[in-house]
């Protein structure tokens, strides 16, 4: 799995390993039941506080995204697990959010933008 | 978010003071710092910081409070803490005339897991040859050979007081390496002090920032930058409210710099909270350490605004 950090990004460490991490389980590039990296392991190799991976892993683990077994580490859960489901249907709903934005910003129908996403649809499923 | 802690704490503070002469107090010092994380320690020249860790080593007598290592009363058990604690000072405390081969000679008679072995490896590690004597060391060698003893006793909380001060990238890059490594296992805790906060944002699991012998905060490091903003404007937009609720302010010909409480953000912006950060007119900008510390004792600050009683 790629992990790397930025450090002019901005955007907090613990948010930028979360974000990576649960995009590569949702790609399917880390799958069900495989093991994070050791906590501490990673923090030494990616020159970062403990506690900041530890953040991001508890957050992921809130998401449902992976799951911790004490003394054990930690384990990606199976995509269709109910946590992992509302996280999913929660980014599907602030992505259409901005989409009808865009759409309005365009002067598009409901119509039309309905269209548009049945188009989007059908190309994602072949 | 922090992790689970059964264990006792690497190092335990309460209510710690030493009152010097001079006037100088060290004044009710708690801090708790849970095994397996490093801590920095930060503030200015004269804050406390090497008093703080002269009572810790029991070098200085204290005048109230407890300290624990692991546990044990850093006096009552002061041998088996001084045990389980290697350190490392801001300049070399072997004879100038030993050779580095003595110092390793030396330091096994006094510590009963002396690991031979594991001093030879450091010492090739760091390139110190065994014939050198201490005098001819650089500040930087010394520094590593202090680290070499440190790191070679099997000790469980490693006390640096300064230990990048003079050295350059490469070797500050190399000893936050080592922290790393050494904490891995998660039985086994850093304190160090610094100036340079940049080494902090690689490694520190938590901060405690002391200025004028108190604690300024101490607590997980990510919640002390978040803590913080640090708000920009053109002089008249100084409003009494903000000067009152700022933490720290400097006032140039053209604008100023107020550091305050991200919990106070909103109401000095007279907004509602979440939208305060978007929609001043002020620039809001994350705070630095160094911003924290250079606000906080920045000359225009009311004094105790906003410091905890």
């Amino acid at each position: 799995m790629r992990l790397i950090i930025s450090s002019v990004s901005g955007e907090p460490i613990y948010e930028q390993i979360k974000t990576q991490i649960r995009d590569a389980v949702l790609s399917g590039e880390l799958k069900a039941g495989e093991a994070l990296p050791s906590l501490r392991k990673l923090a030494k190799e990616l020159r970062v506080s403990v506690l900041t991976v530890t953040r991001a892993y508890n957050e992921l683990a809130d998401e449902g995204v992976v799951r911790n077994v004490q003394g054990k580490g930690c384990f990606v859960m199976d995509r269709g697990n109910e946590a992992m489901r509302r996280t999913l249907a929660g980014q599907a709903e602030q992505s259409l959010d901005e989409a009808c934005a865009a759409a309005r910003a365009a002067g598009m129908t409901p119509k039309e933008l309905h269209g548009l996403l049945d188009e989007v649809w059908a190309r994602r499923s072949s | 978010m922090t992790a689970p802690h059964q264990e006792p704490m690497a190092l335990s503070v309460t209510g710690l003071t030493k009152r010097y002469a001079s006037g100088f107090t060290l004044d009710d010092v708690t801090l708790d710092l849970p095994m397996g994380y490093i801590m920095g320690l930060i503030g200015p020249n004269g804050a406390g910081k090497s008093t703080l860790i002269k009572l810790i080593l029991n070098m200085v007598r204290r005048d109230a409070g407890t300290i624990e290592v692991l546990g044990l009363d850093n006096i009552a058990r002061e041998e088996d803490v001084k045990r389980n604690i290697g350190v490392v000072f801001d300049s070399s405390y072997f004879v100038e005339t030993w050779t580095v081969g003595k110092v390793g000679r030396v330091m096994r008679g006094f510590y009963e897991r002396w690991d031979d072995a594991g001093f030879a490896a450091h010492l090739r590690r760091f390139g110190l040859e065994e014939t050198k004597k201490i005098k001819e060391l650089s500040r930087g060698m010394q520094m590593k050979l202090m680290l070499a003893v440190a790191l070679s006793h099997d000790a469980r909380l490693l006390i640096l007081d300064e230990p990048t001060s003079g050295l350059d990238v490469i070797a500050r890059d190399e000893l936050m390496d080592l922290l790393a490594v050494y904490i891995e296992p998660g039985d086994r805790s850093v304190l160090f002090s610094t100036h340079i906060t940049a080494d902090l944002e690689r490694s520190a699991d938590f901060l405690t920032y002391i200025t004028g012998g108190r604690v300024y905060y101490t607590g997980p490091r990510e919640e002390f930058e978040e803590s913080f903003r640090l708000l920009k404007g053109g002089p008249e937009e100084l409003t009494g409210a903000l000067a009152g609720a700022a933490v720290g302010l400097r006032r140039y010909e053209t604008g100023f710099d107020a550091l305050v409480r991200t919990e106070d953000l909103a109401r000095i912006l007279g907004m509602p909270d979440g939208v305060a950060d978007a929609v001043s007119s002020l620039a809001v900008e994350p705070a630095s350490i160094d911003d924290v510390i250079l606000l906080t004792n920045a000359d225009d600050t009311a004094p105790d605004a906003g410091k905890e009683d």
